[in-house]
């Protein structure tokens, strides 16, 4: 049976528990998503140079994502919170990436005196 | 908070059929249970078991190392890393990572925000299901061939060697998400059911103890839990990431391992910062010096451990640029941490203090985790690190931090919330007795391996100089007066199970919500929701001892 | 002296025991009319039947709940990050392999892909939409297809694995791909002089060494002469003489040195030729290229378990809203699977451009 009782009265938006997202609203950022995938596809047949093409294939991810994130995972309408908590693991994330990086960039050299020595053959 | 009257929470007999350890019976109704008091219970008996399991090994390595090379009859070398390993996996994962917020957590935290669960009572049952599944896995590790790794598993031994690392690794991973789940669990619980007028500055220091390690709980261990899949898949597979015969690298390893292995230690330290927080306050019959740092620096702990997990990897093969910026951010840790200590101190100050067992842990607390804190300082400059670095100097610090942290203040919280939990009161003096006992042990146990590392033995090592040999025994003798004083606290606790129910609601005098239900409490926590009206330290001049009942109740205005 | 009278014991109890407050605690037995004392009944449980005991309105439960997946995805970008990281730090140190390895997977299947789970993230958001407002029947639509989505996706996944079963281009010492980079139609077709010029060194390079079966039955071990493809940087054949082997040298790097930057900027991005051109001695496979695969298989892999996960999820859901559990007062679950849901979708989003559009 359809749980149908009038909406709770301490909901603090005009309808319901939440904000309910507009169909249209939907739909255009499916639209935006779709173009912004066909756009990164084009764009790896332009030579942008050997770090060129993964910033630009990165930061179209990222729209994408922020897209995702705002809209179909409604954060431009949810509590503040939870985009604190979101962008605090993406912090971490990069924390980690950027200091293991860097870490792997010094003591590469290490790794490559070592496989000259003991070259990597598939058995 | 609110004082309420507690004649009626107060009874020297409390009804048998309605608290929450009596109002149900049989195995599935607590197995099956989904009140957070149960669920905390059956933790407890379960970390308490991996406690003493992983203490036999403890032993079985310091009898080993009584004499140098082979002491026990049957034990060889290569067994001999077996049972370190064990011992340090089975503690850190199945005893002291879930250690304090899962069986004291979940038993007090509703209870302190007036709530009649956490907010997720499912999520938490399976969250000690899944314990469940990682210990099996974990024995299941011990009966095919045990891991003989470290509890560390680095690579690329642990990619070779034919013992059970797989079983291990994966109870491990089993056991991270748990965690997860508890810490999940705890930050939702703090941030929806706290009740009406407690605000995030009246919550109790334990509260924001468990919401700072909830906090590590959630963004530290996936890490580990994508790393040890990584080392699964490496050791079944071969792909080749962590494997330098196959191009891969084993500093890599050591940085995805650690960087949830330091914060995790913050999981192990912070709620025990949090029970001491708690205890001292009532013991010293005042309130808490300096709530908001004590509340902040937690956080600020569970922050900055994410920064400094390199030190651990000194001299691994990272880079120097690395090392120095983890040695420096760990000095900044200290920080926080003596802020802490400072204020449980000033607390004491001018208070009227009171001896019991619990207030007892806690001073050993103070005692024995500054030395261990210390000695972190010691090993946080990389110069002495490169020397210091897998000699027992390093066994000595964690062992100071750990037992003489973690695991006194969970004896202390023990103690201090027995009469809540179970409704009956321990015995004083055996409690005074074996806590002693603890003390001694732990310190005959550990100091002499200061010394023994900073003379350069080397941990994990099976044999040694015939120098050594008299410290070593000393820390043997200690650590069998360690597992007598643990004996002595089990049954100290385990024998008061046997009287009837004769707990008063709020034996200690203290003034956080916990203390204004019943003991045991009923399955239903409050009858009332609690109003909050003031700090949760704020009070002790409105209770006093009534002797008929042996508990504190409001002074007759 | 403070008051120590309570005004939240206005309704207290007179003897000690207050009856249990009435609600959803199904394991406790005694469901009893709850006493007069105006907290748990005014909360109206009866009239939310799917407020749990402990929550005091459905507002504070979906509260938490969003708040507690909200908290689950935090973990889960942290449970990726680790292969994200292993990721970064072999692309930084070994770009060839990841520029070589590319050319091996195909791009309009991880398009499509791609597309598919948009499109499966549209229809999950509209489901949470569509339960809000109680609209059954479009909810019911909107989660089978996306649950048909998730199908779709791990058909071509399937699709993908297999094809690379095929061709051997597996992980670690299964690494043994049929097909060399100037053979493959990806390379062929982007860049045409490049792949002419590595078949006439490869031809020059491996004259007299018998062709390998073209089912790639591998024969003898690496170095042998019989080895299909380069593996090392070594001349070709032992058992080739040392004159012509030099003979050979001298061929291929005429070869090299004739031909134009553009041409050769291909080959040495994906470390077939050593940059320094004078050093190379012939075509070679980046020593470690299977590191490549086994991230791909244990990222993508990942992610399709998640997907599974995600599908009986999705079904699982289905089942309730077929009994049309959801309406304006509770929708949590379909609020949160739809969460998690959009999770996997951001991790492709990633993972599409890392893995298959390396440039």
């Amino acid at each position: 049976m359809a749980d149908s009782k009038a909406p709770s009265q301490d909901a603090p938006h005009n309808h319901g528990l939440a904000h309910t997202t507009p169909v249209w609203l939907l739909v255009s950022i499916l639209l935006v998503l779709m173009f912004l995938t066909v756009l990164t596809v084009a764009v790896t047949s332009f030579d942008l140079g050997a770090q060129g093409n993964l910033v630009v294939a990165m930061v179209i991810a990222t729209i994408k994502a922020g897209l995702v994130v705002t809209f179909f995972m409604h954060l431009a309408w949810d509590k503040r919170f939870h985009a604190i908590a979101l962008a605090a693991g993406v912090l971490f994330l990069i924390l980690f990436l950027a200091m293991v990086g860097a870490d792997r960039g010094e003591y590469q050299i290490d790794i490559d005196r070592h496989g000259e020595k003991y070259p990597f053959k598939v058995k | 908070m609110a004082t309420t009257t507690t004649t009626d929470f107060v009874s020297p007999e409390p009804s048998t059929t309605d608290n929450y350890l009596n109002n149900e019976k049989g195995l599935l109704s607590w197995l099956l249970t989904l009140d957070h008091k149960r669920i905390g219970v059956m933790y407890l008996f379960s970390v308490l078991a991996s406690f003493a399991l992983g203490g036999t090994f403890a032993l079985l390595i310091r009898a080993e190392l009584w004499t140098p090379g082979p002491t026990l009859p049957g034990v060889t070398a290569d067994m001999y890393n077996q049972f370190f390993t064990l011992h340090g996996a089975i503690m850190v994962f199945l005893v002291i990572i879930p250690g304090i917020p899962a069986a004291l957590g979940n038993i007090i935290l509703p209870l302190q925000l007036g709530a009649k669960d956490v907010a997720f009572p499912r999520l938490n049952l399976m969250s000690y299901h899944v314990w469940i599944l990682g210990a099996c896995f974990m024995l299941l590790s011990l009966v095919l061939g045990a891991a003989d790794t470290g509890w560390t598993f680095y690579t690329p031994y642990s990619t070779m060697t034919e013992t059970a690392v797989i079983p291990a690794a994966f109870g491990a991973f089993v056991l991270g998400f748990s965690s997860i789940f508890t810490g999940l669990n705890f930050i939702v619980t703090i941030h929806k059911l706290r009740p009406k007028g407690m605000t995030w500055f009246r919550m109790p220091l334990f509260v924001w103890a468990l919401y700072s390690t909830a906090l590590i709980q959630v963004l530290a261990t996936p890490v580990i839990a994508i790393t040890l899949l990584m080392l699964i898949v490496e050791r079944t597979f071969g792909i080749g990431i962590f494997d330098p015969a196959l191009g891969g690298d084993p500093v890599l390893f050591e940085h995805f391992f650690w960087f949830y292995s330091h914060p995790a230690v913050y999981i192990m330290i912070v709620p025990a910062f949090g029970v001491i927080s708690e205890i001292i306050p009532v013991f010293s019959r005042k309130p808490i010096f300096g709530y908001k740092f004590i509340a902040l620096s937690s956080v600020a702990i569970a922050i900055l451990g994410f920064l400094v997990w390199g030190h651990h990897m000194f001299t691994s093969g990272q880079s120097v640029l690395a090392g120095t910026i983890f040695s420096a951010i760990t000095f900044l840790i200290a920080i926080p941490t003596a802020i802490k200590t400072f204020n449980w101190i000033s607390t004491m100050y001018k208070g009227r203090i009171h001896l019991e067992t619990p207030m007892l842990y806690a001073l050993a607390f103070l005692w024995v985790f500054t030395i261990g804190g210390v000695t972190g300082m010691f090993l946080a400059v990389m110069s002495v690190d490169v020397h210091l670095h897998d000699t027992y100097f390093v066994v000595a610090h964690f062992h100071y931090v750990m037992m003489g942290g973690s695991i006194t203040a969970f004896l202390g919280g023990l103690h201090y919330w027995w009469p809540k939990a179970f409704g009956r009161m321990y015995n004083e003096q055996l409690g005074r007795l074996s806590a002693l006992v603890v003390f001694v042990g732990l310190n005959l146990t550990f100091f002499p391996q200061f010394i023994l590392g900073s003379r350069g033995m080397p941990r994990r090592y099976y044999n040694y100089l015939e120098e050594f040999e008299g410290l070593h025994q000393l820390s043997t003798v200690g650590a069998f007066l360690l597992g007598i004083g643990f004996l002595l606290t089990a049954y100290g606790l385990l024998s008061s199970l046997r009287k009837k129910f004769d707990a008063p609601a709020n034996p200690w005098g203290a003034t956080t919500l916990e203390w204004q239900t019943a003991s045991p409490p009923p399955y239903y926590n409050f009858a009332t929701p609690p109003e909050v009206t003031q700090g949760p330290y704020d009070g002790y001049e409105n209770l006093e001892y009534d002797e008929k009942i042996r508990g504190y109740v409001p002074t007759k205005a | 002296m403070t008051d120590t009278t309570s005004e939240t014991q206005s309704n207290a109890e007179t003897n000690g025991h207050s009856a249990p407050p009435p609600g959803e605690h199904e394991l406790h037995g005694k469901a009893e009319a709850h006493a007069a004392n105006g907290n748990g009944g005014g909360h109206g449980h009866s009239q939310y039947p799917h407020l749990a005991h402990h929550f005091d309105s459905p507002q504070q439960q979906f509260d938490a709940g969003k708040l507690g997946i909200w908290l689950f995805l935090v973990q889960e970008v942290l449970f990726f990050a680790g292969l994200f990281c292993a990721y970064t730090v072999y692309r930084a140190q070994h770009p060839e392999i990841f520029v070589y390895a590319h050319y091996h997977l195909d791009t309009t299947m991880g398009a499509v892909n791609t597309c598919v789970l948009l499109v499966s993230s549209l229809t999950a958001a509209w489901a949470v939409r569509n339960a809000q407002l109680g609209e059954k029947n479009k909810l019911v639509i909107n989660i089978s297809i996306t649950i048909l989505c998730a199908f779709v996706f791990l058909g071509v996944k399937y699709k993908e694995y297999a094809h690379k079963v095929h061709e051997g281009t597996l992980w670690g010492h299964h690494f043994n791909p049929q097909h060399e980079l100037w053979e493959l139609d990806t390379f062929k077709s982007k860049h045409p002089e490049s792949a002419k010029l590595a078949e006439k060194i490869a031809a020059i390079q491996f004259e007299g060494q018998a062709k390998r079966n073209p089912h790639g039955e591998h024969q003898g071990s690496g170095a042998e002469a019989n080895a299909p493809g380069p593996t090392t940087p070594s001349l070709p054949g032992a058992t080739a003489g040392a004159a012509d082997s030099d003979t050979k040298v001298r061929r291929i790097q005429s070869l090299l040195l004739q031909a134009s930057d553009e041409t050769l900027h291909p080959l040495v991005a994906a470390g077939i030729i050593k940059h320094n051109i004078q050093a190379t001695t012939g075509l070679e496979r980046p020593a470690t290229a299977h590191i490549f695969f086994g991230i791909y298989f244990f990222m993508t892999g990942l992610h399709g378990i998640h997907v599974i996960a995600g599908i009986i999820v999705w079904i699982w859901m289905l089942l309730k809203a077929q009994r049309g559990q959801f309406g304006p007062n509770y929708f949590g679950p379909i609020d949160y699977a739809a969460l998690y849901w959009h999770l996997v979708d951001l991790v492709w989003i990633y993972l599409f451009p890392l893995l298959y559009l390396i440039h």
